[in-house]
C-alpha cells in the first residue's frame, strides 16, 4: 500500500509538469497583455515596451517558461504582475476561506445526502421517494447564485440572523465564523446534495437486488441490518467516487458561491488573475488545483479498499 | 474634585459616544485595487488610493479654480517663464520625515514621463531646481501657465507628490514604498489584493485652514481607519449597505438603484457632478474607416440619444453632449456638435453612396463588464446596419478590449473598426489631457488618425497665454476632430453612490476622496 501511495504521488509529477507547460503556453498565446492592463487605457506603446520588459514579457516564450520553471523548483511561485505581492502568499491569505467552505460544504452534504439518498430507496415509490427526488432535480436545477441571492433575503435582510457578505476566521471565534459560512455551505450545498442522494439512491436500489441480499433476508437478518451491514457498505463505492468528484468540482463551485457572498477565497483570485492577466497567479492557482485534483482521486482510491476489502493495490 | 471629574467624563462618554469611538469606515468601491502605484496605473481606483495617502502640490475647488494645497505660495516671473513654488510648514511623510523641494521635484519628473499633460508640459521645462528646503523653481523656454493646470489637474495621472527615495522608481516598475504625505496611512500588511485594504488616519497631518472643497482646502480626517472591502457582485454591496455591513458603496448600477430605499436610514447621492465623456474612436488605417467619408457617415448614423437611451434607460441619467472637451466646462463649444449628437440617416446613406465603402466587415468591440458601456455597441450596430454597414460585433471583457486594440491589422487579422471607451470629463476637459482627440498617427492613441494640424494647434494651446486665445484653440481643434472624424462623443453619465445610516460630510468630488466624512454610531 505504501509503494503504491509513492508511485502515484510520485507519478503527480509529470502531470503536474504537463499542466504547466499547457497552462503557460494557453496564456501565453491567449489576447491579453498585463502592461496594457496595468497602465490602462492611457500609456504609449513605448511605455507599455518598457513595462513589457521590466516583467520580463519581451523574452522569448520558451525562456520565460524556463525562467518560471527553475523558480517553481526552488518553490517561488513568482510574484504577482499587479500587485507585487508573492503569489504563495497571496494563495495562502485566500485559501482559508475556501478550504472552510468546501470542508463544510462536503460534511453537510454527506450528512444530509446520504440518509436522503437511502431513505428514497428504502421507500422505494413511495411519497417519501417521490419527494427527495423532488428535491433532488430542484437542487440541480436551481443554479446556485439564485439560492445564494434567496437565502440572504431570507435569512440575512428578512430576518437578520446572518450577515449578508463577508468571512471571519475560525481563529476569530465559532460565533462569527459559523455566522459567516453557514448560509454559503448552504446554498453550494444544493447541488452537492442532489448529486449524491440521486447516486446513493440508485446504488442502493441496485444493491438491494443483489443474491446476498436475499440471501441475508433469507436467513432472517432483520431488515435495518440488511440495510446498513450489507447493502450500505456495498453501495458506498459509487457514492464515494461520486463525493469525490463532488470535491473536485467544488473548486468551480466556489467561484459563485464566493462571488454572491463576497468571501475572500481562491475562486474569487482565480477570475480576478484571469481577468487581469496576472500570469505568475494564473499559473500558480492552475498548478495548485491540479495538484488538489489529483490529490483528491488518491485518496478516494484509497478509500475504495476501506469499502470493498476485494480492491488491491 | 477627582469624583467630579471622573463624573464628567463619564458623562461626556455616556452622551457623546458617536464623537469618542473609534471610528472605522468602509467602504465598498466600483472595482478591486491591485496596482498601488498612482503614477504608473491610470486606474481611477489607485488615483482614489492615491488620494487617501498622498497630498498634491495643487488642487482644484469646487469652482474649478487652482489653489495651493501642499504649496503655501507660488510667484511666476514677469516674463511667465519661471515660476517659484514654496511649500508649507508642517508638511511631513508618514515616517515623520519632513516634505522637502527635493521630494516635490523628483516626484514632478516621474510623473513627468507618464501623464499625458505631464510630458507635453516637459517638453518645455528647462530646468527645476530646489532653492532650499522649501522652495523650488521650475524655469521653462517658453511662457505658459499650462503649468498650474497640469499641477491641479485631479484626474487622468494625478500628480502626487512622494518621498525622493519613492520617485526615484524608474517609470516602469511599480513602486513598493507607499509612505505619502496625506491624511490616511496605508498598512501595507492588511492589503490583500481582491480582498481588502485598510487605512488609518495620519495624527500627524495638518490640513490647510480654509474649509475642504473638491480637492483644495483642509483634508481633516474625521474618521480613525478606513477599510476598503472588494465586492465583485454590486448586487451583494447593495446588500451590504442595506445591512449596514458598510457605510460607502461607490457605484450603484443605475437599474439597481431602487434596491436602496428612499426615506430610510441609507442614501444615495450623485457626488460626481461632472460625470464622464461616453465616445467612440474608429481604427482609420484600415478599411473602411481609413476613408474618412466612411467615418462622416457612420458618425451622421450613430448618434447619441438612441445609445444613450438604451444604455441608461432613463434620461435622468445621462446628458447627450457634442462638446469634444465636456459640457458645462471650460472649452465646451457647440461647433459641429449637431453632426456628433443628432442620428441624420439619410444623410449617412449619402454619404456611404458617394464613399468607396464596398460592404466591407465593420467590427465593433463590445465591452460586456462594465454596466456604463455594454448595451451602446448594440445600438451602435443596430443604426450602422440601417444604413447599409455590414457590421460585426465581437464580446470582451474592458482588459481584453484593450489588448485587442493594439492590433493596427485589417478585420481578416484580427483588428478592428470601431471601440467605445469612456473618460472622466476631467481627463479630456482640454486638448492636452483629451486622448480622444489625438491625431498622430501610428504613434498616438489607438485608433491613429492622422491630422497634423490638430497636433500642431495643441502645441500651440501649450504655448497660448490667454485664455480667450485658448478658448479658440480648441473651438478650431473641435472642429478638425469632427471633420476628420477623429473620434465622437456619445454623452456623458455620472454615478450615483449609497450611502449607510450615520454618514455625512461626503464631498462633492468628481473622484473618491475621504477626508471630511463623518461617521455617527446610530
Amino acid at each position: 500500500m505504501i509503494g503504491y501511495i509513492a508511485r502515484r504521488i510520485l507519478s503527480t509529477i509529470p502531470v503536474v509538469g504537463v499542466v504547466a507547460i499547457l497552462v503557460f503556453l494557453l496564456l501565453r498565446l491567449s489576447t491579453g497583455d498585463p502592461a496594457v492592463i496595468m497602465a490602462g487605457d492611457s500609456a504609449t506603446a513605448a511605455q507599455l515596451a518598457e513595462m513589457r520588459e521590466n516583467m520580463g514579457l519581451d523574452q522569448p516564450i520558451w525562456m520565460q517558461f524556463f525562467y518560471w520553471a527553475a523558480q517553481i523548483l526552488q518553490g517561488n511561485l513568482g510574484v504577482s504582475l499587479h500587485s507585487n505581492v508573492a503569489v504563495t502568499s497571496m494563495i495562502a491569505d485566500r485559501a482559508g476561506p475556501t478550504i472552510a467552505l468546501a470542508l463544510t460544504t462536503i460534511t453537510f452534504s454527506i450528512l444530509v445526502a446520504v440518509p436522503m439518498g437511502v431513505i428514497a430507496a428504502w421507500a422505494r415509490g413511495t411519497l417519501t421517494d417521490r419527494f427527495v427526488m423532488t428535491l433532488a432535480v430542484l437542487g440541480f436545477s436551481v443554479p446556485v447564485f439564485v439560492t445564494g441571492y434567496a437565502l440572504v433575503y431570507v435569512f440575512s435582510l428578512k430576518a437578520g440572523l446572518f450577515p449578508v457578505q463577508g468571512y471571519k476566521e475560525f481563529s476569530d471565534g465559532i460565533g462569527p465564523f459559523a455566522t459567516t459560512i453557514v448560509l454559503p455551505s448552504l446554498a453550494l450545498s444544493t447541488i452537492y446534495i442532489a448529486l449524491i442522494a440521486r447516486i446513493a439512491r440508485s446504488s442502493v436500489l441496485e444493491v438491494l437486488g443483489e443474491d446476498y441480499i436475499r440471501t441475508a433476508r433469507a436467513k432472517g437478518v432483520k431488515e435495518r441490518a440488511v440495510f446498513l451491514r450489507h447493502a450500505l457498505r456495498n453501495a458506498a463505492v459509487p457514492i464515494v467516487t461520486v463525493i469525490g468528484i463532488g470535491a473536485a468540482f467544488l473548486i468551480s463551485g466556489v467561484v459563485v458561491t464566493e462571488s454572491v457572498f463576497n468571501i475572500p477565497g481562491l475562486g474569487r483570485l482565480v477570475v480576478e488573475s484571469v481577468l487581469a492577466r496576472d500570469y505568475p497567479l494564473i499559473q500558480g492557482l492552475i498548478l495548485l488545483f491540479s495538484f488538489v485534483y489529483i490529490l483528491i482521486n488518491l485518496v478516494i482510491d484509497l478509500l475504495y479498499t476501506v469499502f470493498d476489502p476485494r480492491i488491491r493495490y | 474634585m477627582k469624583m467630579t471629574c471622573k463624573a464628567m467624563m463619564t458623562a461626556a462618554l455616556l452622551f457623546l459616544p458617536g464623537q469618542l469611538a473609534a471610528q472605522n469606515l468602509k467602504i465598498a468601491m466600483e472595482s478591486r485595487l491591485s496596482n498601488l502605484d498612482p503614477i504608473l496605473s491610470a486606474s481611477h481606483q489607485t488615483r482614489d488610493h492615491g488620494y487617501l495617502i498622498y497630498d498634491t502640490l495643487l488642487a482644484l475647488d469646487e469652482n474649478q479654480k487652482i489653489q495651493p494645497q501642499m504649496v503655501d505660495r507660488y510667484q511666476v516671473s514677469e516674463d511667465g517663464k519661471i515660476y517659484t513654488f514654496t511649500l508649507r510648514d508642517g508638511l511631513k511623510w508618514h515616517d515623520g520625515a519632513p516634505v522637502t523641494a527635493g521630494d516635490a521635484i523628483a516626484s514632478i519628473k516621474r510623473w513627468g514621463q507618464r501623464d499625458r499633460m505631464g510630458t507635453e508640459l516637459m517638453t518645455i521645462v528647462s530646468e527645476m531646481k530646489a532653492a532650499d528646503e522649501k522652495t523650488f523653481t521650475i524655469t521653462m523656454s517658453e511662457a505658459s501657465s499650462v503649468i498650474l493646470d497640469a499641477f491641479a489637474k485631479p484626474s487622468g495621472v494625478t500628480l502626487f507628490i512622494m518621498p525622493e527615495r519613492v520617485a526615484a522608481t524608474p517609470i516602469s516598475e511599480a513602486i513598493t514604498d507607499y509612505t505619502g504625505s496625506g491624511p490616511f496611512k496605508f498598512v501595507a500588511d492588511r492589503f490583500e489584493p481582491g480582498s481588502q485594504a485598510y487605512y488609518v488616519k495620519n495624527e500627524d497631518y495638518v490640513p490647510r485652514s480654509e474649509p475642504a472643497s473638491w480637492f483644495a482646502g483642509g483634508k481633516v480626517a474625521y474618521v480613525d481607519s478606513i477599510e476598503r472591502i472588494e465586492m465583485p457582485d454590486p448586487l451583494t454591496a447593495i446588500n451590504a449597505l442595506n445591512s449596514g455591513e458598510i457605510d460607502y458603496l461607490q457605484t450603484i448600477p443605475f437599474d439597481l438603484l431602487p434596491m436602496v430605499p428612499e426615506g430610510g436610514d441609507t442614501h444615495t447621492d450623485q457626488l460626481d457632478q461632472i460625470g464622464y465623456q461616453l465616445g467612440y474612436r474608429f481604427n482609420s488605417l484600415q478599411q473602411p474607416f481609413d476613408d474618412n467619408l466612411v467615418r462622416q457617415a457612420a458618425m451622421y448614423a450613430i448618434g447619441q440619444e438612441a445609445s444613450m437611451l438604451t444604455q441608461f434607460g432613463d434620461p435622468k441619467f445621462f446628458t447627450l453632449c457634442g462638446a469634444a472637451f465636456g459640457c458645462g466646462l471650460p472649452y465646451e463649444s457647440d461647433i459641429m456638435a449637431d453632426v456628433v449628437v443628432d442620428s441624420n440617416i439619410e444623410k449617412a446613406k449619402e454619404l456611404l453612396e458617394q464613399s468607396d465603402y464596398d460592404g466591407e466587415t465593420v467590427l465593433i468591440f463590445h465591452v460586456t463588464d462594465l454596466s456604463s458601456m455594454s448595451s451602446i455597441p448594440l445600438v451602435m450596430a443596430q443604426q450602422l446596419e440601417a444604413v447599409g454597414f455590414k457590421v460585426e460585433l465581437q464580446s470582451m471583457d474592458f482588459m481584453t478590449m484593450l489588448s485587442r486594440r493594439a492590433n493596427k491589422g485589417p478585420v481578416s487579422d484580427n483588428g478592428w473598426s470601431i471601440f467605445v471607451t469612456s473618460w472622466h470629463n476631467l481627463e479630456i476637459s482640454d486638448p492636452l489631457r483629451s486622448y480622444m482627440i489625438s491625431a498622430a498617427g501610428e504613434d498616438g492613441y489607438a485608433g491613429w488618425a492622422s491630422v497634423p494640424e490638430i497636433e500642431e494647434l495643441r502645441q500651440t494651446f501649450l504655448r497660448a497665454v490667454t485664455e480667450d486665445e485658448r478658448k479658440a484653440i480648441a473651438a478650431d481643434i473641435q472642429k478638425l476632430t469632427y471633420e476628420n472624424g477623429v473620434f465622437a462623443p456619445l454623452g456623458s453619465f455620472a454615478r450615483i453612490s449609497g450611502f449607510g445610516p450615520g454618514i455625512s460630510g461626503a464631498l462633492r468630488t468628481p473622484a473618491n476622496v475621504f477626508w471630511n466624512i463623518k461617521k455617527t454610531e446610530g
